[in-house]
């Protein structure tokens, strides 16, 4: 029986993709509309309560939130694909702590210039020029932090890619592609040579083409 | 959630920080936890050590002289919070992660597996809930606690918009707990684990507010049922005498 990932063409959900693909794993997609509100329905909120994407269902087991699926996959198909834990304790509390920095300091202030500069005005809210700024300023101190971090290791973890480094490729892509900072990952020479690293994995390439 | 001035500490060391008895203070030890004990995120650090029965040196770290932006403690963490873990020549930050790798390390020791590292499913089930409570519960919850405890002290007075806004997040979002804890005991399933004790720290201050008590729990039966389990297990009753309001 084959994973179904619910939530495409949306973000979040594309970590859950790269995972799948880093380590062999068959899927499939289905879509949520959320402009339609699909997110919200009854059906789907048996799924997800919180009303959010990605969900996976795999058999008989349902499971969300991104970060938590994509280390379920990475811890149950140890033995395939791509490590993408590390090979000891330490190097898993390592990736663990990278994933953190990413769920509570890079996505929050990215989450929200994806929101302000992406979706708003598609649904015809006016772009708060303030909560941009601040956003921007905030992921910028981030993003001094992981310059410093890279200019000792090659990826967030240590010397070895991982899911701290996978869990911000979706979103970074926005970053650099629709939202139009790019210059933020380029001015940057250690996060920028990261980010062509990790940018140009083919599991990334095979995500954009689905 | 971790903790400087900057982003300020959810939790005010207005009433003065007192060590908790409970910790050795021997120098030898391994386990260095710097932290500030009335912070939400070392609370949950101090707890999962208690819960493990781990032997830690507690090392105080002053938010209000600035302590963690020096360079010394920048080099332990580079975004200058608490709590940071030092075991042996291992430094790890992040609460969710400090917590993991303990659970991890010492899973031999005390009398819980708080991961449900038997069972792959409820393991993943553990992590779900740690970050729902990262996500959805935190986020509702942090202004509220900033704005009842923090902003007075900073000189502000609580901004009941934000405080109401925030509320209404909250609300929704413990309905949901509701319904997840009518099928099971625990957040993650039928046992204990950590995805329960990373909610005690902001519970309990939460709870302190006046009118919550019966805001959350008048018509949220397993949601109280679920609280006096989680709140009178003995590790987290220990860490709340370090927590505890000066009269």
């Amino acid at each position: 029986m084959v994973v179904k990932v619910y939530g495409t063409p949306f973000t979040a959900p594309k970590r859950v993709l790269l995972c799948l693909i880093e380590k062999g794993i068959e899927f499939e997609t289905v879509p949520v509309d959320l402009f339609k509100g699909e997110h919200k329905s009854p059906e789907y909120l048996k799924l997800q309560p919180f009303g959010s994407v990605p969900v996976v269902i795999d058999g008989d087991y349902t499971l969300y939130e991104s970060r938590a699926i994509i280390r379920y996959y990475a811890e149950k198909y140890r033995h395939q694909g791509t490590e993408l834990l590390g090979q000891t304790i330490e190097e898993r509390g390592l990736v663990e702590q990278w994933l953190e920095v990413e769920g509570q300091s890079y996505h929050p202030p990215l989450y929200q210039l994806v929101i302000h500069i992406v979706f708003n005005p598609l649904i015809g809210v006016p772009q708060d020029e303030k909560t941009i700024k601040d956003c921007e300023a905030k992921l910028a101190s981030v993003l001094d932090i992981y310059e410093e971090r890279l200019s000792k290791s090659k990826y967030l973890a240590g010397d070895f890619f991982s899911l701290a480094d996978l869990s911000h490729i979706p979103f970074t892509e926005l970053l650099v592609t629709k939202v139009g900072k790019e210059y933020m990952i380029r001015d940057r020479k250690h996060v920028s040579a990261w980010w062509d690293e990790i940018s140009s994995r083919p599991s990334w390439k095979k995500v954009t083409e689905i | 959630m971790d903790s400087n001035l900057i982003f300020p500490p959810i939790f005010h060391p207005f009433f003065l920080p007192s060590i908790p008895k409970h910790c050795s203070y021997d120098i030898s030890m391994a386990l260095k936890l710097y932290g500030y004990p009335r912070s939400g995120s070392t609370a949950c650090v101090i707890t999962c050590l208690l819960e493990k029965q781990v032997e830690f040196e507690l090392i105080h770290v002053d938010l209000f002289s600035g302590q963690h932006k020096s360079p010394d403690f920048l080099a332990k963490h580079p975004f200058g919070l608490v709590p940071v873990l030092e075991d042996g020549e291992f430094t790890i930050f992040e609460t969710r992660a400090i917590t993991e790798y303990v659970c991890k390390k010492y899973a031999a020791n005390g009398t819980e597996d708080l991961l449900c590292s038997d069972d792959l499913r409820r393991s993943a089930l553990v992590r779900t809930w740690v970050e729902v409570e990262s996500n959805y519960f935190h986020p509702a919850m942090s202004p509220i606690i900033f704005q009842s405890f923090v902003a007075p002290l900073q000189g502000m007075s609580p901004d009941r918009k934000v405080i109401d806004e925030s509320l209404e997040k909250l609300v929704k979002v413990l309905d949901i707990y509701e319904a997840r804890l009518q099928e099971t005991k625990y957040l993650a399933g039928e046992s204990y684990s950590l995805a329960d004790l990373h909610h005690l720290p902001p519970m309990f201050y939460f709870l302190r507010i006046e009118g919550m008590q019966a805001k959350i729990f008048d018509q949220r039966s397993r949601l109280k049922a679920w609280w006096e389990d989680v709140s009178s297990r003995a590790a987290f009753k220990k860490v709340v005498e370090g927590m505890k309001l000066e009269n």
